[in-house]
């Protein structure tokens, strides 16, 4: 196998939030707990979790929207972020090769912006043309690149629909020709059949420019569908990482396996006569979390060791990772 | 009278309407349904499509300016629509009740869980002592599988999690043992995992308390897991309807096939393109003259924009709304 392009590597990253916790206390919501992962150049890497696990806050950490804890990230050969050298770049050049897609694509539009206006910021900011007419003229490329009308240039956000706007989401980030975009949930808060209109479309612009995708979502059956390889968080901690394939079909880390019993198959039979892995109890408070390996108050194969030493990702197949004390001992 | 005993509920041709300054939203038009006892009926569709809208006029909660303009509702015997405010106080919490998508937003801040669920077992009982309530509610809680439920009953609704307050809000409806419950999307704004805890505990106590269940979702995936029938509704009208395993193996209708299509499985084996539906939902302010899903589909002939389809009964009481199933395979050929 050749040796692929890594785009972004990440070692260690870690993203607190302070909180407050009453007189002279100081809390930590512990997001982000060391997660080291690399994407490669083209590829789809998907983040599947449930709510609260630090999906969303990894993404935003990776291009900056948060600054990190500690850590290391390195773009394009680069470092932008380490904790140990002290180097913290600016970020406004790598704006330009970074882009990330939001969620709400009705909270993250400007209401008093024409669509125009929202997709030619990112054109004014990095100064990408010469002259109104060039101006005028990317922006409608943009826009039909992302299936709408020019026309709609000039009309405001709320005139569209979710769909429409969660376009209108895609044109900006596209606007500055980036290698690389988080797609942070962008088809969540669409309606089923609007959603596959604009998977196809991700997967369209992905091989007409070779994006790389960081892709988080909470569906993993569209995370299966449009990723290369998955990586499974629990609680801010990477438990698994494989091909997209391998981790449906083996997956190997006890929360992987549960999560992936839970997901309803469409179709009656397959899906009625699956057994499924009970998890028990509810996910843990990331201000206190469980010490050692994070998942252990509810795994059901639980040791001594997993309760104090935290599990670091480690290969058990070719490309396939998992942090867990189990697998390591080869208790599992 | 024997007759209508087979059925808990049956809705014939029920048409609601919402009112607004733009004009009439025909937001159900036309929808008929049987739902027998001890069965769990699945409707599904996207949001607009009438389907939360339905279920709320079934148990007297439609809100202005929204009003049922056509069709009976038969509930046991008994039509619904001709039942005055109090009349229908009295069935609602007791022989229907409904669990809503949001538990965050549908118990009461102020009041503990105890209090709550005491609460819908003595506004139908006035004869019930306080210790008799506490006693079923304790017991309800555990059926739900909330541990330390003697504790739970004491604590306030912003003391539990998502999953545990859904649990708490169908211990809520499922107390005085209805007969009927309705389910508006009551997994949507839960995790997988808590999503199939919540599953499991609804198909276990349906199986109990002998409740027929309508599961309203937009999640194909649920609706296989736990209903027996599946009504499939689009812009207001049910386009499909049948058994769980004829709607999933053999859908007849376009907009089914074009659900099951586009949505991207956890089982499937390569990279398969989703073949998306084309178009946006239609605006119910001005509906087209044809079928409503004309616009959009792939198979649409010419008489589908002009006149609206009517039911095909293609057996086992699966049935479709589509122009196609009256064409022969000639008329097919020559009409597209």
């Amino acid at each position: 196998m050749e040796e692929r392009k890594k785009l972004l590597e990440i070692e260690n990253l870690k993203k607190y939030f302070p909180v407050k916790a009453g007189f002279g206390k100081k809390q930590y919501v512990q997001a982000v707990e060391s997660v080291s992962c690399h994407i490669y150049e083209g590829e789809t890497l998907g983040l599947v979790g449930e709510s609260g696990c630090g999906k969303t806050t990894l993404g935003r950490t990776i291009i900056r929207l948060h600054e990190p804890t500690s850590g290391k990230i390195v773009f394009d050969g680069t470092p932008i972020y380490d904790s140990e050298k002290k180097i913290a770049v600016p970020m406004l050049p790598y704006r330009r090769k970074m882009q990330i897609i939001f969620q709400d694509p009705s909270a993250s539009l400007d209401p008093r912006m024409t669509v125009g206006e929202i997709v030619g910021e990112a054109l004014d900011i990095h100064g990408l043309f010469q002259g109104k007419a060039e101006r005028r003229e990317r922006i409608n490329e943009l826009l039909d690149e992302v299936g709408l009308n020019t026309e709609h240039s000039n009309r405001f956000p709320h005139e569209f629909s979710g769909g429409q706007q969660q376009r209108i989401g895609i044109a900006r980030a596209l606007a500055v020709e980036p290698q690389f975009i988080v797609c942070d949930e962008p088809i969540s808060a669409l309606d089923v059949s609007i959603q596959s209109q604009v998977i196809n479309m991700l997967e369209d612009l992905q091989a007409d420019k070779g994006l790389t995708y960081l892709f988080i979502a909470h569906d993993i059956s569209v995370v299966r569908h449009i990723s290369n390889r998955i990586g499974v968080m629990y609680l801010g901690s990477m438990v698994e990482l494989a091909e997209s394939y391998e981790l449906c079909n083996h997956p190997i880390h006890p929360y992987t396996k549960t999560l992936l019993s839970a997901v309803p198959i469409p179709d009656p039979e397959k899906t009625r006569s699956r057994v499924r892995q009970p998890l028990e109890g509810e996910i843990p408070s990331p201000i206190n979390p469980p010490s050692g390996c994070r998942f252990h108050t509810r795994c059901p194969y639980a040791t001594e060791r997993c309760k104090q030493e935290f599990p670091k990702l480690k290969e058990y197949g070719p490309g396939h990772y998992a942090a867990c004390h189990l697998l390591e001992d080869g208790k599992l | 009278m024997e007759e209508t005993k087979k059925n808990l509920l049956e809705v014939k041709d029920l048409k609601v309407s919402f009112f607004t300054p733009a004009g009439e939203v025909k937001a159900v038009d036309g929808i008929s349904y049987n739902l027998g006892y001890n069965e769990v009926m699945g409707i599904v569709g996207e949001s607009g499509s009438g389907k939360s809208v339905e279920a709320y006029s079934i148990i007297g909660l439609l809100q202005k300016p929204g009003k049922v303009v056509g069709g009976s509702i038969t509930f046991d015997g008994q039509d619904l629509l001709s039942f005055d405010e109090e009349q229908m106080r009295n069935i609602r919490g007791k022989d229907i009740s409904m669990i809503f998508q949001n538990p965050m937003t549908c118990l009461n801040p102020v009041y503990t869980i105890g209090n709550q669920l005491m609460e819908a077992l003595q506004c139908h009982d006035d004869k019930i002592t306080k210790e008799e309530a506490w006693d079923r509610a304790v017991h309800m809680l555990e059926l739900v599988g909330i541990n330390n439920a003697e504790k739970r009953m004491t604590q306030y609704p912003h003391e539990h999690s998502g999953g545990m307050r859904q649990r708490a809000m169908i211990a809520m409806a499922l107390i005085s043992e209805p007969k009927l419950l309705i389910a508006d999307e009551p997994t949507t704004a839960l995790d997988v995992t808590i999503q199939a805890q919540i599953l499991d505990v609804m198909k276990d106590i349906q199986k109990r308390v002998n409740t027929s269940i309508i599961f309203i979702t937009h999640n194909l995936g649920v609706v296989a897991e736990v209903c027996d029938k599946v009504s499939v509704m689009y812009a207001g009208k049910i386009v499909e309807q049948g058994d769980v395993n004829d709607i999933f193996y053999d859908p007849q209708h376009p907009y089914t096939k074009a659900l099951l299509a586009s949505m991207p499985r956890l089982d499937e084996d390569g990279h398969e393109r989703l073949i998306p539906i084309e178009g946006t939902p239609i605006d119910l302010l001005n509906p087209p003259q044809g079928c409503n899903f004309g616009p959009r589909c792939k198979e649409c002939r010419k008489i589908c924009l002009s006149k609206k389809p009517p039911y095909a009964d293609l057996g086992n009481g699966h049935i479709s709304a589509c122009w196609l199933h009256f064409m022969e395979g000639a008329a097919k050929k020559e009409e597209a």
